[in-house]
C-alpha cells in the first residue's frame, strides 16, 4: 500500500499532540510502519503547529510535503488556510469552525480573513464541524481534539481499529468516559455540515 | 517488543540498555526529553539537571573517570557552553565510556541560531555518529560506549530536531550490565598541565587514524547498491528524506559515522558511480572533505546551506519535480507567533515595563522572552542565555559615558539565572553600573516544558532537595539593592520599577509567582495557593475601550460589531492583571 499522509494543525494548547499519538498508537497496532513528527518548544505557546502523521508498509521520511496530506485536519479555522498547500488536490480536509485570533487581529491592526471555509470547500472535498460547540455540549471544552479525532477517522475509512483502546491509553482515567463519547460524536458526524 | 518512539525516548533506552549509570543535561529543546525519559530509569541510571551544559558535561566527564559509561545531552547552543571541558577531555580520553549528544535545530524551530555542530567533532578530534530514526538512535548509543572505551576518546552524537520529535518503531531489548571500571589515579591522563598535554596532544591525531579506519570498516557506514549510477552520499535525517524521493531508484553510501570520514568507503563508492550526490542537511560538512579528497562530486550548488532540508527540497533541486498542489490567495493569512499563556506571570510585569520610556530592555532567552512581542513589545535584543545583565551592563557603561539618558534593564528567567546569569549580575555589581536587573522566578524552566532547576527544591528524579534562595545568591554577588515582588500586582510592579530607576548603583528585582502550566508542589501550593477561578466581563459596564486587549492575553477576546470584550473561560485563570487594567471596572472574578 502507498504511504498516507495525515497533517494535524492548530494552535499551542489545542491537543494536536495527543490525538496525533493516538492515531499513531492505533496505526501500529493495525501492524502498519508508522512516522510521526511534532515540533515541540517555542511554538507551543499559542502559536501555529502542526503534527504528521505518515504510515503505509515502509515509511521513510517523517515529513509531509505540500501537495501530499491525504487529510488535512485543522483544529483552527485560518490554520487550515495557512496549510493547504500541503493538501494533495485530491485529499480530504476537515476543518474546525472554529476562530482563535490573536493579538494583531485585537488590537485591531488586521482582520480575521472572512469567508475561509468558502475558500476551502471550492478547492477540496471539505468535512466543515463546530467541534467546540460539540464538545461543550458534551460537557467538556477540552475534548475538542478527540472530536475532531473521531472526524479524521471516519474520514480514513479505518474504524475497525481499536481506537477506544488507543484513546484509553493515553487521556486521563477520570477523562475516559468523556473522551469516548466526544470520540463517537466526531465519528457518526452528529452536528456536522454535509461535505460539499 | 517494538514501540513506538521519538529519536529522544530511544536514546534513554539505548542509554539503558547499554549500561550507562550517569547521564545530565541542561534542558534545551529538541533535547529536553532524553534526560526526562532517562530518569525514568531510577534503579539503575543516575540522571540530573545540571544548571548548564558546561557543568552537565563535567558531571558526566567525572562519571567517566570514576569508572562509568556516562552522556550528556544538549542543545547545539548548549555545546558552545561546554565547549571548555568537551576539547579539553578529549585530550584525555575516557575511563567509563563517555558520549556527548548535540540535538542541532535546522530550521530554527526554537532556537537563537542555526549552527550545524558536526564541525565540532573535527573541531575537537574525536569521533561522531548521526542517527537518522529512532531504531538508530537507539542502537548507536551502545555502539557509542563501545567506540568510546575502545578508542579511548569521548564520542559526539548529532542529532537534529525531526531525528529527536520524530517517532518510528523500535525494537525493545535487555539492558547490559557493564558495572564499573576501577579507578585508576593516573596523572599523565587526567591532569592536563602543560607538560602532559604536549604528550596527549600527539596522541590525539594518532587516534584519529584508528578512527578512520574504523569508520572505513564500521557497518554504521554501509552501501546500498542498486541499478544505478547515480550515487548519493547522505547521513541523518537527510538519508530518509533521500530515500522517500529516489527510493531503490539510485545507489546510497549511507554515513552513520561522520568523523572521521570513511574516505576508503567513500572512494570505493565514487569509483562505481557515474554521478555522485551528497545530500545533507545545513553546511557542507561531507562535500568539503569529499572535495578535500580529490573526490568530484554535486552538493550545495543544488541543495541549500539553510533551514530544514525536506523530500520536496531535494526532489525539486536534484530532479526538478514538485507536487501539484491547490492554488489559492494566501495573502490574507498573517503569521501566528507564540505568547504568554493567559494567566502568565511574566505579563503583568511587561505590561508595566512596555509604559516605561528612555530604557533599553536587555532580553535573554525563556518564555519571558515573548513580553517582547506585541503587544507588550518590551524588548530591545536576546543574544545568549544569561547574557541579558551582562550586555545590560557593557550598554549602560557606554550610555554613562556619553551622557545619554537612557537606563538598561535586563530580563532574566529562573532557570537562566542559575544557568549563567549569576556571573553576569556579578559582573554588574563588580564593574559599578546602575543596571537594573529584573529575575523573572516562574519558579520553573518555563519554555522548555517545566524542569526543576537549582531553585525549585526538586531533582529531575524527583528527590526533594535544597532550593536556592535567588534574593540571598544576588546579595552574595554583590547586589545591595534587591526588591522581591509579585508581578500579579501591577502597582507593587511599577513602584518596583521607579525605585530600581532612582539608584545610581545595580539593583535586582525578583518576581517571584509560578508558571501557570507548573505542576504545583505542596510547598508551591501553600506559598502561593490555588487560584481555580475565571474572571468574566460585565457587558452592561465594558465601554470597549480596548485596554484589557493591550495586556496580551489569549484568553481576552474583542466582539467587534457589540464593541465588548470577552473571557474564553477555558483559558482563563483568574489572574486579574486584566482587572487592573479596565478603567470602568468591568472585569471581575466568576461570583464576585
Ligand atoms: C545555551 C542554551 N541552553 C539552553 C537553551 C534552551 N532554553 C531556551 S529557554 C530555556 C529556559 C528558560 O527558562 P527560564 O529562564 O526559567 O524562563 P521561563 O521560560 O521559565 O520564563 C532554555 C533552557 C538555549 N536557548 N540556550
Ligand atoms: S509556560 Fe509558564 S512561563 Fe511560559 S508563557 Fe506559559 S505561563 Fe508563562
Ligand atoms: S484574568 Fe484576565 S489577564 Fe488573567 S487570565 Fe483571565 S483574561 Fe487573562
Amino acid at each position: 500500500m502507498d504511504v498516507k499522509n495525515i497533517l494535524l494543525v492548530g494552535v499551542g494548547g489545542q491537543g494536536t499532540i495527543l490525538a496525533s499519538k493516538i492515531l499513531s498508537d492505533g496505526l501500529i497496532t493495525a501492524g502498519y510502519d508508522v512516522k510521526m513528527s511534532e515540533v515541540h518548544g517555542m511554538a507551543q505557546r499559542g502559536g501555529s503547529v502542526s503534527t504528521q502523521v505518515r504510515y503505509g508498509k515502509k515509511v521513510y521520511s517523517p515529513i509531509i510535503g505540500k501537495g501530499q496530506a491525504d487529510i488535512l485536519v485543522a483544529f483552527e479555522t485560518m490554520e487550515a488556510l495557512r496549510w493547504l498547500e500541503y493538501i494533495n488536490p485530491r485529499g480530504t480536509a476537515i476543518v474546525n469552525d472554529y476562530q482563535i485570533p490573536f493579538a494583531l487581529i485585537l488590537m485591531g491592526q488586521i482582520d480575521y480573513p472572512d469567508g475561509i471555509l468558502e475558500v476551502i470547500q471550492q478547492k477540496v472535498k471539505t468535512t466543515v464541524l463546530k467541534a467546540a460547540e460539540i464538545a461543550v455540549q458534551l460537557g467538556n471544552a477540552k475534548t475538542m481534539n478527540i472530536v475532531l479525532f473521531g472526524a479524521l477517522v471516519k474520514a480514513m475509512s479505518l474504524e475497525n481499529i481499536d481506537w477506544e483502546q488507543a484513546i484509553r491509553n493515553h487521556v486521563k482515567a477520570k477523562t475516559v468516559d468523556i473522551n469516548l463519547e466526544a470520540f463517537h460524536a466526531g465519528l457518526t458526524g452528529t452536528g456536522f455540515s454535509s461535505p460539499k | 517488543m517494538r514501540k513506538l518512539l521519538t529519536g529522544n525516548e530511544a536514546v534513554a533506552q539505548g542509554a539503558y540498555e547499554a549500561g550507562v549509570t550517569f547521564a545530565a543535561a541542561y534542558p534545551g529543546t529538541p533535547s529536553t526529553e532524553i534526560l526526562e525519559n532517562i530518569a525514568e530509569f531510577k534503579k539503575d541510571i543516575i540522571a540530573e539537571w545540571a544548571p548548564n551544559e558546561k557543568v552537565a558535561l563535567e558531571s558526566a566527564i567525572g562519571a567517566s573517570i570514576a569508572g562509568a559509561r556516562s552522556l550528556a545531552a544538549m542543545k547545539m547552543v548548549g555545546v558552545n557552553v561546554a565547549a571548555d571541558p568537551l576539547f579539553s577531555f578529549a585530550y584525555t580520553g575516557v575511563n567509563g565510556g563517555m558520549l556527548l549528544i548535540t540535538a542541532d535545530d535546522p530550521g530554527l524551530h526554537s532556537s537563537q541560531n542555526e549552527q550545524d555542530n558536526r564541525y565540532y567533532a573535527k573541531f575537537a578530534k574525536i569521533p561522531m555518529i548521526e542517527p537518522s530514526d529512532s531504531q538508530e538512535s537507539k542502537d548507536m548509543i551502545k555502539v557509542a560506549m563501545e567506540i568510546s572505551e575502545k578508542f579511548d576518546t569521548p564520542v559526539l552524537m548529532r542529532m537534529t530536531t525531526r531525528v529527536c520529535h520524530s517517532k518510528s518503531i523500535v525494537e525493545i531489548g535487555e539492558r547490559q550490565e557493564v558495572g564499573k571500571k576501577p579507578y585508576v589515579k593516573n596523572l599523565a591522563k587526567y591532569n592536563l598541565v602543560p607538560a602532559v598535554s604536549r604528550n596527549l596532544r600527539a596522541q590525539l591525531d594518532g587516534r584519529l587514524k584508528e578512527l578512520e579506519q574504523y569508520s572505513n570498516e564500521t557497518s554504521l557506514n554501509y552501501f546500498e547498491w542498486n541499478e544505478s549510477k547515480i550515487g548519493i552520499i547522505t547521513s541523518g535525517i537527510a538519508y530518509q528524506h533521500t530515500k522517500e524521493v529516489f527510493e531503490d531508484t539510485v545507489s546510497y553510501l549511507k554515513l552513520g559515522f561522520t568523523y572521521p570520514l570513511p574516505l576508503m568507503k567513500i572512494r570505493e563508492f565514487a569509483t562505481n558511480m557515474e554521478t555522485l550526490y551528497i545530500v545533507e542537511e545545513l553546511e557542507p560538512y561531507l562535500e568539503e572533505q569529499i572535495k578535500q579528497a580529490g573526490i568530484a562530486c554535486i552538493g550545495k550548488e543544488k541543495i541549500p546551506n539553510m533551514y530544514e532540508l525536506n523530500p520536496d527540497i531535494i526532489a525539486k533541486s536534484l530532479i526538478g519535480t514538485e507536487r501539484q498542489r491547490v492554488q489559492y490567495d494566501s495573502a490574507s493569512i498573517a503569521s501566528r507567533p507564540p505568547v504568554l499563556c493567559a494567566g502568565c506571570p511574566h505579563r503583568g510585569f511587561f505590561y508595566e515595563l512596555s509604559k516605561i520610556r528612555n530604557v533599553m530592555v536587555s532580553g535573554d532567552i525563556g518564555c519571558y522572552a515573548l513580553g517582547g512581542s506585541a503587544p507588550l513589545s518590551a524588548k530591545d535584543s536576546a543574544i545568549c542565555m544569561g547574557g541579558a545583565p551582562s550586555i545590560a551592563h557593557g550598554a549602560q557603561k557606554i550610555f554613562n559615558k556619553f551622557n545619554e539618558n537612557m537606563r538598561v534593564i535586563a530580563t532574566i528567567g529562573d532557570s537562566t539565572f542559575f544557568h549563567t546569569g549569576i556571573n553576569s549580575i556579578m559582573d554588574t555589581a563588580y564593574n559599578n553600573s546602575n543596571t537594573i536587573t529584573c529575575i523573572l522566578d516562574n519558579r520553573i524552566t518555563g519554555m522548555t516544558g517545566h524542569q526543576d532547576h537549582p531553585g525549585t527544591g526538586f531533582t529531575l528524579q524527583g528527590m526533594p532537595t535544597k532550593a536556592l534562595d535567588i534574593a540571598a545568591v544576588v546579595k552574595a554577588v554583590g547586589i545591595d539593592h534587591v526588591r522581591v515582588i509579585n508581578p500579579l500586582i501591577l502597582s507593587r510592579v511599577k513602584s518596583a520599577l521607579e525605585w530600581a530607576l532612582s539608584l545610581d548603583e545595580p539593583s535586582v528585582i525578583i518576581t517571584r509567582w509560578p508558571c501557570v502550566l507548573k505542576k504545583q508542589s505542596q510547598i508551591d501550593k501553600d506559598e502561593f495557593g490555588n487560584y481555580m477561578s475565571t474572571c468574566e466581563v460585565k457587558e452592561e459596564k465594558c465601554i470597549g475601550c480596548k485596554l484589557c486587549i493591550w495586556t496580551g492575553c489569549p484568553a481576552l477576546r474583542f466582539d467587534k460589531g457589540a464593541r465588548k470584550a470577552k473571557i474564553d473561560p477555558v483559558q482563563c485563570v483568574a489572574c486579574q492583571v486584566c482587572v487592573q487594567v479596565c478603567p470602568q471596572k468591568a472585569i471581575s472574578r466568576v461570583g464576585e
